[in-house]
């Protein structure tokens, strides 16, 4: 089901980030609509993570509008977005290293004031039996795939309507990056979580996703359907075979 | 909450700034209120009583009120549009030609400095002149090599030394002990300043470079002050709180400055001054500052400087690439305390006298204060703000023609600090990175260009 | 077969008995291992399961709790790495490391990154500094044979061009391959990669495989390396070692370990898509490799 009809969730338009005097992203646009999963694929300092960090409002957008819900939030500091339930695993991990597992996840959880902790906790558990092993660690002392795990349940336990992923599967091993994929999946279809992910790993990402948008130095090339793309010879020779000869 | 944010990007948000301003009005009224709008004094029959000046009070307030309006109406915005402007205009051939500009600017700076005693000899008179080389000149020069100094070892290696004061402290109290109980001459005193400071550095540094970051600054800070409370107390040794007075001055190749007939005024048939002596001095201090400088600069290209900057960028990386990070800190360490001992040794040469009242934690701090405006690194940022900070302070002094604005019960000393103390917070505002953020490369390959003080780090300790 | 291999003849380095411990956690549990000179051995297993403690105790980060870890320079020279502190580990075993997550020296040049992996050299060849300062002795003959050498290893991972710009400006692929030139301007024995194609496309991990070859072809470095990316692993290694839970449960050739049902069981995943997954990129491996 590709809903595209109807007015998107978020909206991003002609979106320009610069850093210093770098200009990252060239004007992008690009729409996420309730209930899609869509996955913005492309190589190593395209802009992908630059576009994610942007929609949460570090660094802002220096030109353009990102609108969420209808509600423009292109210049709205990063907390009060996270208050309108856009929860990010970003890049790089950045869990809390001196806090416990525990404490993390609660963390994540403050929004509701720890109101469904429990519960959610315990959904977490059943994703990533690792965390529940790991609960009273400090969050620094765990393995780099563990971390990423971690950062994923706090994104999670936000209880997000519009959850962004920066590359969910690094450091992680083939087993685990395939359980966090079926669970965004089945996040997707029992609850109608919209799922924003940014993805090395393009085949996996663009099997998951309704929609794909392909980043190439700072402008969106291509849009389609998941399966378009993957089936596109161009982007396959790019992003899913390339190189090799 | 949109709607602010949408409006602050468009135009001037009355809205919103008067809710601030409110704000602020209820929160200065809540502090001036009570304490000013009450005084409580004596009246004739020795009672304590309240008098009431709400007035004052009021008055204060409004005087928030409107300016926190006019700053949010007006002064954030303007503020926030033109950050975002100039970072946009800048391109890669203006920052070539600002580095180029700071190169002419260092160069002119250096012939000013070459000819400023004679400047004001010409300006002030022979007698005339010596505050201004004196007050100012050698004292800001004396600044600028403690802050070159300790550049090397916050600025460079990223360890945050607090007590950097008792490595001045120990090259001052080396000259003039050694001076006076063995008769020694400054130009063999001088080195040896430096290395006892250099070995206290060393002493001092092995216990406590295994710390990071803030408890690294403590322990430093700790240091500092027992260096000088033992000043204080081991009064056979250095003389405790009276300190060590008549310290001999310096000689220019057995040359004394003083009315004896060898002396250097006679010598030249000059009218006697103490002028002399203070240029003298000047081109002294001047003379290691610039050793100070140069040391850098070639240290900064040799593997120890560089791997200073990857101590402060990363230590465990520096450890996997077969890097000593203990012994590479201890250098640093070393030879900023070294230039500390210089500076102290020459510092005890010119005063006459040192007491431990001289190397207190404020003096410490201030150093610190102008490494960290400088821009943490930058040779010619750490000389700017010596000469800002120093030189302002000074400057500030002078300031007793407001008496005619304010009346005559005005006393700018008092205000002193307190208009010095608000100029850094300005300042830290405008550039947070200090006054000069850029890093230079130590090595090129085709290109030179500037790094962007974003991506420098400070160190962890 | 099993007695020709490279790791049982002739070990770069030798694991024996490691274990690790964190308080009451116990990260490496008695492993033992062989890396054989010339090889690229790879280390993997699930998340957690005691990889990257097992670089860092081989690398002197880590003090391991027991056992002992033996190296052989090829020119001959023993050492017991347990028993060195980890610059010694750089400086005189020769063991270069990079790390999961970048840790480049972002606010210098691509060039002085290079330049500070050759410190040790350098250093002698400034006198320890004193004669530098002066300028006298050979200093600047050996800096610019520095240089040499940094150039030969932009040039290898295509950065001549960005030499100059800050490493922190880099895309995050090229800091990966500068972390792997600096490492090997330390001229080591021993290369430990801890997840090098992390975070890489696949042209772009291609480009890795191809790196990683040419510096085991020509510069007889023996690598070991921390991958999930599996066909980085099974293109290139020549032994697999698998962990979980901090000991081992396999340890082979690649084809033979990733046919070994504890190691689908584990790590590789069991059920249908994810052979098909696997089994796509295997196909993608072996169809190009022809």
């Amino acid at each position: 089901m590709t809903a595209t009809n109807g007015s998107p969730l978020l909206a991003i338009r002609g979106v320009k980030t610069y850093y210093g005097n770098i200009i990252a992203l060239k004007g992008v646009d690009v729409d996420v609509h309730p209930g899609e999963i869509v996955t913005l694929i492309g190589a190593n300092g395209a802009g992908k993570s630059t576009l994610m960090m942007t929609v949460f409002g570090s660094p802002q957008a220096r030109e353009g509008r990102i609108t969420y819900q209808g509600q423009d939030i292109t210049r709205m500091p990063p907390h009060e977005i996270a208050r309108l339930r856009i929860a990010q695993s970003p890049e790089g991990r950045r869990i809390f290293p001196r806090m416990t597992v525990l404490e993390n996840l609660q963390m994540g959880a403050s929004l509701d004031g720890l109101k469904y902790f429990d519960e959610d906790a315990e959904k977490m558990f059943v994703l990533f039996p690792r965390l529940k092993e790991r609960l009273n660690q400090r969050g620094g002392t765990l393995s780099g795939g563990e971390q990423q795990m971690l950062a994923i349940a706090r994104a999670l336990m936000a209880r997000p309507k519009l959850l962004m992923l920066d590359e969910p599967s690094l450091g992680l091993a083939p087993l685990i990056v395939k359980q966090i994929f079926d669970a965004i999946r089945e996040l997707n279809r029992t609850q109608g979580l919209t799922v924003f992910l940014v993805e090395q790993n393009a085949y996996h990402a663009l099997k998951l996703a309704h929609r794909a948008y392909v980043m190439v130095n700072g402008v969106i090339t291509m849009t389609g359907s998941g399966r378009e793309l993957l089936e596109n010879p161009e982007v396959r020779a790019a992003y899913l075979e390339g190189g090799r000869h | 909450m949109a709607e602010s944010s949408k409006a602050a990007a468009a135009g001037p948000d009355f809205g919103k700034a008067a809710k601030d301003a409110l704000l602020s009005g209820i929160i200065a009224f809540a502090l001036f209120g009570p304490l000013v709008g009450l005084r409580t004094a004596q009246n004739m029959n020795n009672e304590l009583v309240v008098l009431n000046e709400l007035g004052k009070a009021l008055l204060i307030t409004a005087i928030v009120v409107a300016g926190r309006f006019l700053l949010s109406a007006f002064v954030f915005p303007a503020i926030a549009s033109r950050g975002k402007k100039s970072k946009a205009i800048l391109t890669p051939e203006e920052v070539a030609a600002a580095s180029a500009r700071t190169r002419n600017v260092s160069r002119g700076a250096l012939l000013f400095l070459l000819v400023y005693p004679f400047l004001m000899v010409l300006i002030f008179g022979v007698q005339g002149s010596i505050k201004w080389v004196d007050n100012f000149g050698i004292q800001i020069l004396i600044y600028v090599m403690l802050g070159w100094g300790l550049n090397i070892v916050i600025g460079l290696a990223g360890l945050l030394d607090l007590g950097y004061v008792a490595f001045y402290a120990v090259g001052a109290y080396s000259y003039a002990l050694l001076a006076i109980n063995f008769d020694l001459s400054f130009w063999i005193l001088l080195p040896l300043s430096g290395i006892l400071a250099a070995f206290w550095g060393m002493i001092l540094g092995f216990p406590v470079l295994r710390l990071r970051g803030d408890y690294l600054a403590i322990v430093t800070l700790a240091f500092g002050e027992i260096i000088r409370l033992v000043l204080i107390n081991w009064k056979d040794f250095s003389g405790g709180s009276a300190g060590i007075s008549s310290i001999p001055k310096v000689t220019l190749f057995g040359i004394k400055f003083d009315a004896s007939p060898e002396g250097f005024a006679k010598m030249f048939d000059l009218p006697m001054s103490s002028a002399y002596y203070k240029i003298f001095l000047y081109y002294l201090i001047l003379a290691l500052a610039l050793l100070t400088a140069y040391v850098t600069l070639r240290l900064r290209r040799l593997p120890i400087g560089r791997a200073w900057e990857a101590l402060r960028e990363d230590e465990v990386a520096c450890r996997s690439l077969g890097i000593n990070t203990t012994n590479t800190k201890l250098t640093a360490f070393a030879i900023g305390a070294m230039f500390a001992g210089f500076a102290g040794s020459f510092f005890a040469a010119r005063q006459g006298f040192v007491s431990p009242e001289s190397f207190v934690f404020m003096e410490s701090a201030v150093i610190v204060a102008i490494v960290v405006l400088g821009g943490m690194g930058s040779m010619v940022g750490v000389a700017i703000a010596a000469v800002v900070m120093i030189g302002g302070t000074e400057l500030l002094r002078e300031l007793s023609f407001l008496k005619v604005v304010f009346g005559n019960d005005f006393n700018p000393d008092q205000f002193r600090m307190l208009i010095f103390g608000l100029a850094m917070v300005a300042t830290m505002i405008v550039r947070p990175r200090g006054f000069v953020s850029a890093r230079q490369p130590t090595a090129v390959l085709f290109e030179r260009k500037a790094i962007s003080g974003d991506l420098v780090k400070e160190g962890h300790g | 077969m099993s007695t020709q291999n490279r790791w049982e003849n002739d070990p770069i380095l030798e694991v024996q008995h490691l274990t690790m411990r964190f308080g009451g956690l116990v990260a490496v549990n008695d492993l033992t291992f062989r890396a054989g000179r010339g090889d690229v051995t790879a280390l993997i297993g699930p998340n957690g399961a005691g990889k990257t403690t097992v670089f860092n105790c081989i690398t002197g980060f880590y003090k391991p709790t027991t056992g002992m870890l033996q190296l052989k320079h090829r020119a001959g020279g023993e050492w017991l790495l347990e028993r060195m502190p980890d610059f010694k580990i750089a400086q005189k075993a020769r063991v270069a490391r990079t790390f999961q997550n970048i840790r480049l020296f972002s606010g210098m040049t691509v060039l002085e990154n290079l330049l500070v992996a050759q410190h040790n050299p350098l250093m002698i060849a400034s006198g320890m500094t004193f004669l530098g300062v002066l300028g006298i002795g050979g200093y600047r003959a050996k800096e610019k044979e520095a240089i040499e050498r940094a150039k030969y290893w932009l040039d290898k991972t295509r950065l001549m061009e960005r030499a100059d710009d800050p490493a922190g400006d880099l895309p995050y692929g090229a800091q990966r391959r500068l972390e792997i030139a600096r490492a090997m301007c330390t001229e080591p024995e021993l290369l430990c990669l801890d997840e090098p194609a992390a975070g890489l496309n696949p042209r772009e991990s291609a480009e890795l495989n191809q790196l990683l070859l040419g510096i085991r072809e020509t510069e007889g470095t023996s690598l070991l390396l921390i991958e999930h990316d599996m066909s980085v692993v099974m293109e290139i290694s020549d032994h697999v070692v698998v962990l979980e839970y901090g000991t081992k449960i396999s340890d082979g050739t690649p084809a033979e370990v990733k046919s070994d049902p504890k190691v689908i069981a584990a790590y590789l995943g069991v059920d249908d898509e994810e052979v098909e997954t696997v089994e796509h990129q295997l196909d993608v491996l072996t169809g190009e490799a022809n």
